[in-house]
């Protein structure tokens, strides 16, 4: 017996696969042989004018044949589509090097990242954020912070006032006032915020920054006030750095300290004592004027400016630099 | 507070190097600024006498000196007019390098050799003005170092003391505190009382007790005002830096520093009747020392005599009474001043004095009479005289006694965390010149009179730690009881909102609170703005009302430096005198110009337009889920372009606005570009919604779009409320997809384009009721905007 028909047909559309160069060709290539008019369905057509004995066997023959074109095809259909799909990633090939296209970024002022950084510290410290208005009362910047009138500390801040008496504040001290007076003890808060005195040069801006903490509870100590302090400013600097309390005088904390900090300088060594902040124990007429009784609580305050500590963090050597919103200045501190 | 390191150490033998007692005195609290040798270094520097002056045979000016040094006799060329025979002056020898550098050469001065040097003040650096060569004493040993000879191995230790701290303002002071320090015993000059050997006293009334409770005069006649002051004395004054002003300026300043006592000595002759201290009148005139001709406010205590003013008490005396070259008799004036009478006064004539300084900050009421006698030793010493009785009036009930404090141990220990004993403490009190009686754990402690600053309880804890030294006390670190508080959920914070606008772009700046009021009426801003009363200049001198003239200054600055394209945002506080309250509020401020994106390589950008100011305000508002309806309504705003500004309101209740800044306005101010900039209250834009849970709803949305022809009379966000309206609770969402003007619209009308997203959570929506939904809106848009389909 010679070669069924199905078996030569089934070599030339093989052939034809095999040789089909893409996706439209092969599809007509299996149209042409297993369409509703293809050569493999013709024969299986034809099946019936075969006699009764070969029927089966031939039916199997075409059957087995049709099998192996219709996996040809879709194996080389696999082929050819990720042939197309890889010459489609090619064309659509771009120089990834080429710079993005975005907004130019933004960025908060280096005197407010600062700020954020300190209270964030304060907060994980317990303290609640508290403010407080820039136009004060001679009574909360002064009187109930220790101040008595015509006092020469009251000359250690150059104040602005206002034709009606009323001021700037000079510092955020005021917003512990406001806050003890309406809260009571026991209190623990910053008061973060602008701050105002009459002095403009090299080394002074009319308005800085400040943030004033005030802690008041039964048995607060002097210790306890160096502690959270040495502790807050290695936070703040990601050191350990050395520090010393110096005493000093503020109306309203008694005994009252600055606070200096060994800085390091660039090569690692021990640099020179620098004062950071001023700090104390609140004194007990500030405790009286807003109603919490001195014997039953103490408490520690203290006071910074940020921009001391902004200026020392990013090492800027000039103040003024904060208030001269010089984009190429501001926009290091991304 | 200037002070030698030797004359201290002659009031306390501490051993110590002025750069120890500098850093024991800081860390007992009185800060000190600087340590400076009192002179450079003058090796080669003796003292020298002029034996001879010859005129010099070629020059007028110069004369030919022939001077005893060291060694040898030599001729020195010289041009100074004091140089006479038998003058002692410094005299830097051959091979000398002076301080301003100058090497001493043999030179020859028009044909005459010279070799050496005699010197002025200046030119060994130990003074500014030079009035020809220094003169010195005639007891000066020839050939001494000068140096050594004026003691010049010394240092000037300058304290900056707090203002508590007057009792400080002197030697004796800062001498007791040193003698605390370092447990060393303090040695004070003996001060005997002079005996009056004259009869002359003067009438001395008290007007004004509560001012001045306590005045110690004393006459001294005959004395000798061209009397010279002694070298150790001036050289002392000099280097608190006080400069000499003859015998009778030079002992009161003498006293002043070495007691903390301000003194002052009037001609007597030029007193009418006797002494009066006393508030000043109506009307009143005094020139002062310095020549100033003022009239006196009422509230300012004088010294006057019968007549007329003398001096302005504790702050300047007066020119007419001041000691002259003719003055033969003298009034020493020492009196204590209740430091609020004093206080600020100098300040308002525009003067700061050592007095004044001293009486404002509280000078030791003890003190008036062992300074008069003091000076009057001193002033006999140089200036000789026949010194009269000490005349004191005296008001006890008025003058301040030694404070008397209660210390607790136990206290002490409470608020410094500490366990010192009671014989530590005792100690300590001591030394700093308390009297301390103890009961158990009590102190009963009388405090020296010229410590003004000790009133309570507190102030002695303060002594006993500064002295006991605050490193040593004990540190606790933060720990036990924690009070759990978080910021609340529906506040967005400063930094949230810092850190969102510089992810879209925005770099904050921080601009100056005060502005000037051209600025703000450029900018229809002026009304309410509060001045100050003292500002630094015109451009500073009232509080701004808008954070937008800080914005457009850095805008304009930023434009200048050739940075065209940026957006900036401040938050920070304005003020405003409202028509019944003051009000001050929290604001942030946005600005944007140039182009919307930096230069890329893929096609042009463009320039920031109104919608992109808009779309980032909405952003803004949506990404912190503001709390309250929101909408923009279109605005009239002087300072904004009056077809692109708009209002934003939340809840109906306005809450800042935004838009392009007038043209004209940016003209003015030189910005030659379009600047975007918008304001908004920050309270109103930081509240924020707490989400509450609803079911989205597992059914599929419907989406339809209706495009319809409408006047421009009507904003888009009227469309869009009334469209909500209409279709009610099924409408998920509503955008404009699409604006149209032009060809086949009549003019002053618009084509919209709004596609309406539709849900129902509980089931599929029907078609039916879709379209009947639809029918609904655009019936309601037909009657209330005339919209017309379209076709």
């Amino acid at each position: 017996m010679d070669t069924p028909a199905s078996q030569s047909l089934l070599e030339d559309a093989l052939e034809q696969v095999a040789s089909a160069d893409s996706e439209r060709t092969l599809d007509e290539v299996r149209v042409r042989f297993l369409g509703k008019k293809g050569a493999l369905t013709a024969q299986l057509k034809e099946l019936g004018q075969l006699p009764p004995e070969q029927r089966r066997e031939a039916g199997q023959e075409i059957n087995r044949a049709k099998q192996t074109l219709e996996q040809a095809i879709a194996e080389r259909g696999e082929v050819l589509a990720r042939e197309r799909l890889n010459a489609r990633l090619a064309e659509e090939t771009i120089d990834v090097t080429l710079p993005g296209r975005s907004v130019e970024p933004g960025g908060a002022h280096p005197v407010n990242r600062a700020l954020d950084r300190l209270l964030d510290i304060f907060q994980r410290l317990g303290f609640e954020v508290a403010t407080g208005p820039e136009v004060e009362d001679d009574y909360y910047n002064f009187e109930a912070l220790n101040f008595p009138p015509h006092h020469p500390a009251r000359a250690m801040h150059d104040t602005f006032y206002l034709p009606d008496g009323r001021l700037l504040r000079t510092h955020t001290s005021p917003v512990q006032i406001r806050v003890m007076a309406e809260q009571g003890a026991p209190v623990r808060i910053v008061a973060p915020g602008r701050v105002f005195r009459s002095d403009s040069d090299q080394t002074h801006t009319p308005q800085f920054h400040q943030v004033e903490g005030l802690l008041v509870d039964r048995d607060v100590t002097f210790a306890d006030l160096k502690g959270m302090l040495s502790d807050f400013v290695n936070a703040f600097f990601e050191d350990d750095l050395e520090m010393r309390l110096r005493p000093s005088y503020f109306p309203f904390t008694e005994p009252s300290a600055e606070v200096d900090v060994r800085w390091r300088n660039p090569d690692g060594t021990a640099g020179d004592w620098l004062e950071v902040l001023g700090c104390g124990m609140v004194h007990p007429n500030v405790l009286k004027n807003c109603g919490v009784d001195p014997e039953e609580f103490t408490g520690y305050a203290f006071g910074l400016g940020v921009e001391r500590f902004a200026m020392l963090r990013y090492r800027v050597d000039d103040l003024r630099l904060f208030f001269d919103n010089d984009l190429r200045f501001l926009r290091q501190f991304r | 507070m200037k002070i030698s390191h030797r004359w201290l150490g002659e009031w306390v033998k501490s051993g110590l190097s002025a750069e120890e007692i500098a850093e024991r005195f800081t860390l007992a609290g009185l800060e000190v600024d600087s340590i400076e040798p009192v002179a450079p270094p003058l090796d080669g520097v003796v003292v020298g006498e002029i034996l001879s002056v010859e005129p010099h045979p070629d020059a007028d000016r110069l004369r030919v000196c022939r001077v005893a040094g060291d060694s040898e006799e030599r001729i020195i060329v010289c041009g100074a007019p004091n140089a006479r025979e038998g003058l002692k002056a410094p005299l830097a020898v051959m091979g000398t390098t002076l301080p301003g550098g100058m090497k001493i050469k043999p030179a020859k001065l028009r044909g005459v050799d010279s070799q050496g040097m005699l010197c002025s003040e200046p030119e060994l650096g130990l003074g500014e003005e030079a009035g020809g060569l220094m003169e010195l004493p005639g007891d000066a040993p020839v050939g001494e170092s000068l140096a050594a000879y004026l003691g010049l191995d010394d240092h000037i230790i300058e304290v900056d003391l707090t203002p508590n701290r007057a009792d400080c303002l002197s030697v004796r002071g800062l001498a007791r505190e040193l003698s605390a320090i370092t447990e060393k015993p303090i040695v004070s000059p003996k001060i005997e009382a002079v005996a009056a050997v004259s009869e002359r006293g003067i009438d001395i009334e008290l007007d004004s007790p509560e001012d001045c409770p306590c005045y110690v005069g004393r006459v001294i006649e005959g004395i000798d005002v061209t009397a010279a002051t002694p070298l150790w004395m001036v050289e002392r004054l000099r280097r608190s830096g006080i400069r000499s002003l003859g015998p009778i300026v030079d002992v009161t300043n003498y006293v002043l520093l070495e007691l903390g006592q301000p003194m002052h000595a009037f001609d007597l002759d030029k007193i009418e009747g006797g002494i009066r201290v006393r508030r000043a009148a109506k009307g009143e005139k005094i020139t002062l020392l310095d020549g100033q001709a003022i009239e006196p406010d009422a509230d300012m205590l004088l010294i006057a005599d019968h007549d007329q003013p003398l001096a302005i008490a504790g702050v300047m005396g007066g020119q007419d009474s001041a000691v002259g070259d003719n003055t033969r008799d003298i009034l020493l004036e020492s009196a204590w001043f209740n430091p609020a009478t004093i206080s600020g006064r100098a300040r308002r004539l525009g003067l700061s004095t050592e007095s004044a300084h001293r009486f404002e900050r509280g000078v030791d009421p003890a003190l008036q009479r062992i300074a008069a006698e003091r000076a009057t030793r001193l002033i006999v010493d140089i200036a000789g005289g026949r010194p009269g009785p000490v005349v004191e009036a005296k008001d006890e009930e008025h003058l301040p006694d030694a404070s008397r404090v209660t210390l607790r141990l136990t206290r002490l220990n409470r608020v410094l965390g500490s366990e010192l004993d009671a014989d530590s403490v005792d100690s300590i009190l001591e030394r700093l010149g308390m009297e301390v009686s103890r009961s158990d754990d009590h102190f009963k402690v009388v405090a020296p009179t010229a410590r003004r600053d000790i009133e309570i309880e507190a102030d002695l804890i303060e002594e006993v730690a500064r002295i006991y030294g605050y490193d040593r006390l004990p540190t606790r670190h933060p720990g036990g009881e924690i009070v759990v508080k978080a910021p609340p959920e529906t506040r967005t914070s400063e930094r949230a909102l810092r850190q969102q606008l510089a992810a879209r772009g925005f770099q904050e700046v921080i601009a100056w609170s005060f502005v000037s009021q051209a600025e703000l009426d450029a900018l229809s801003m002026g009304e309410g703005a509060q001045a100050l009363a003292n500002p630094l200049s015109r451009e500073m001198a009232v509080l701004r009302t808008s954070l937008l003239p800080g914005l457009l200054n850095v805008a304009g600055r930023n434009l200048r430096r050739q940075i065209p394209s940026f957006r900036l945002f401040e938050t920070g506080h304005c003020f405003r005198n409202g028509p019944e309250v003051f009000e001050e509020s929290w604001r942030l401020g946005l600005l944007m110009t140039g182009d919307i994106r930096p230069q890329h390589f893929s096609g042009k950008s463009r320039a920031t337009d109104y919608f992109d100011l808009k779309g980032e305000v909405e952003h803004l508002l949506a990404f912190n889920a503001v709390e309250g309806k929101v909408r923009f309504q279109r605005a009239d705003l002087s300072w904004l372009h009056p077809g692109q500004a708009a209002r934003l309101l939340i809840d109906d209740k306005p809450a800042g606005w935004l838009g392009q800044l007038h043209p004209a306005l940016a003209d003015e101010l030189e910005l030659d570009q379009a600047i975007y900039v918008a304001e908004f209250d920050g309270r109103s834009i930081t509240a924020r919604r707490l989400p509450e849970h609803r079911d989205s709803g597992r059914f599929p949305a419907v989406r339809r779009d209706i495009a319809f022809v409408v006047s421009d009379e009507h904003p888009a966000s009227n469309l869009i409320d009334a469209v909500r309206e209409s279709a009610g609770g099924l409408l998920e969402d509503c955008v404009i997809f699409d604006q149209y003007r032009g060809e086949g619209i009549e003019k002053g009308f618009r084509s919209l384009a709004m596609g309406l997203i539709l849900r129902d959570v509980s089931r599929t929506l029907k078609d039916r009721e879709v379209d009947a939904l639809l029918e609904t809106v655009l019936a309601d848009l037909e009657d209330r905007f005339g919209a017309k389909l379209r076709g």
